[in-house]
């Protein structure tokens, strides 16, 4: 519990904390991956204090969790971006020139793979195939899935995403260009 | 009771076994490395693989794991087998030189080359410090985490784990750490010092703890007294 306190995930809140466990524990029961997809979702990245709860909660060992938490690119144990954009490097994404992507996506952003923006405004992370090979290459941003890439699309895409993010949250919203109903869908492979 | 063919015999052992239970109780010596008879099976090092069915059309497994099975027909030394086995170590002799256990199977199993760059890993990644502690000692202190090439054994936020009560279990069972050797550190990663030398550690670490538990070298020279028994009674 001490260390807990002192080392455990920052600015958490801690009632929201348990309603959100109790609330995620009820609907998802045992599937652990899905209690997780509930904490990252809502705070964005999986918090150590969040974890031990979990486990004193449920009782499953706090390795057992660690280790799922660790072994799926979608988990994070540190803070992403408020925005994040993922991008395949599966083999089919990386045939099809993922690569070429990625580095447009770093060039518009100005951070690399695993990074997150220094205003928190966004994260880029590469992933190892998203399941649709169909569309590669392949981005998601906040949950919305781009297919089909080319590194000039790529920047059309983003510049004009992130003209909508750095605006101002009122100027935004007054313009209508704000529609945070993608937020919700953000899963991961 | 189920019958099968272990390397060419008829044999009939109790359902249930694994191929490597029943080719034990034959008397049948499969090398191991991940395996403990106190632990679950996990099939990690793969240094127990036999091969199964026709020859010509017969594949590997890995005995630990594998359960017996009506007219199974199992080859434990195949020249396939041994090709591989002898890989195997030659493998884990590159990612670990300094094991004790490790060198010793490759001196038993005759592996006299390594073809790899040695890497000189703490770790095998067999999992019987986790399945230790989780099974026998009841601690669910350490597990594996992330994957692939990071994948690693660890406590939660690789920090000191509550659960831990230092028993010390994951030490004793480690084939990479528990058993390092304390004697004069070989250029090459084959060592084979024990086997062909009188003990190297007599004079160089005099005092020093040894964890060899038996020590092949002590062992050949059964004329001197064992180190440990020194130990025990100066
Ligand atoms: S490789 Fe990118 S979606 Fe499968
Ligand atoms: S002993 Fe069977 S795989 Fe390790």
């Amino acid at each position: 519990m001490l260390q807990d306190d002192a080392e455990g995930g920052g600015g958490v809140a801690l009632k929201d904390l348990d309603d959100i466990l109790s609330e995620s524990i009820r609907r998802n029961g045992e599937s652990l991956v899905a209690v997780l997809q509930d904490i990252q979702e809502h705070y964005n990245y999986l918090p150590e204090r969040a974890l031990r709860s979990l486990s004193r909660k449920t009782g499953v060992p706090l390795i057992d969790i660690y280790r799922v938490a660790t072994f799926y690119n979608s988990f994070s144990l540190v803070p992403r971006g408020k925005h994040q954009i993922v991008v395949c490097a599966g083999t089919t994404c990386h045939v099809r020139g993922a690569s070429k992507v990625t580095e447009e996506i770093s060039r518009v952003l100005g951070i690399g793979p695993g990074q997150v923006s220094a205003d928190g405004n966004f994260s880029l992370d590469t992933v190892n195939c998203l399941g649709c090979c169909a569309f590669a290459p392949v981005m998601v941003v906040d949950g919305e899935y781009h297919g089909n890439l080319t590194p000039a699309k790529t920047r059309k895409i983003l510049t004009s995403l992130k003209a909508k993010w750095l605006l101002p949250a009122g100027e935004a919203d007054e313009r209508g260009l704000v529609d945070d109903g993608d937020a919700e869908e953000t899963e991961g492979a | 009771m189920v019958n099968m063919l272990l390397n060419g015999l008829q044999v009939s052992v109790d359902e249930g076994m694994t191929v490597l239970e029943a080719a034990k109780f034959f008397g049948i010596n499969i090398p191991t490395l991940c395996y403990n008879e106190g632990l679950t099976p996990y099939g990690a090092c793969r240094l127990c693989l036999v091969e199964i069915g026709e020859p010509g059309r017969s594949k590997l497994v890995t005995s630990c794991t594998y359960p017996v099975g009506e007219g199974l027909i199992v080859r434990t030394h195949s020249e396939r087998v041994v090709k591989t086995r002898k890989l195997l170590i030659e493998l884990y002799l590159a990612t670990c030189p300094s094991s004790k256990v490790i060198q010793d199977l490759a001196s038993e199993h005759h592996v006299t080359r390594v073809r790899f760059r040695p890497r000189d890993e703490k770790c095998i990644l067999c999992g019987l410090c986790v399945r230790m502690c989780a099974e026998q000692m009841q601690g669910k202190a350490i597990g594996f985490a992330r994957r692939g090439v990071d994948r690693k054994v660890t406590t939660p936020f690789d920090r000191k784990s509550e659960e831990c009560r230092l028993c010390g279990g994951c030490m004793y069972i480690c084939p990479a750490c528990q058993a390092r050797c304390q004697g004069p550190r070989e250029e090459k990663p084959i060592c084979n010092a024990c086997l062909n030398l009188s003990q190297p550690c007599l004079d160089y670490f005099d005092d020093a703890m040894c964890f060899m538990d038996p020590c092949v070298a002590c062992e050949l020279n059964s004329g001197r007294t064992p180190k440990s028994e020194r130990r025990n009674n100066p």
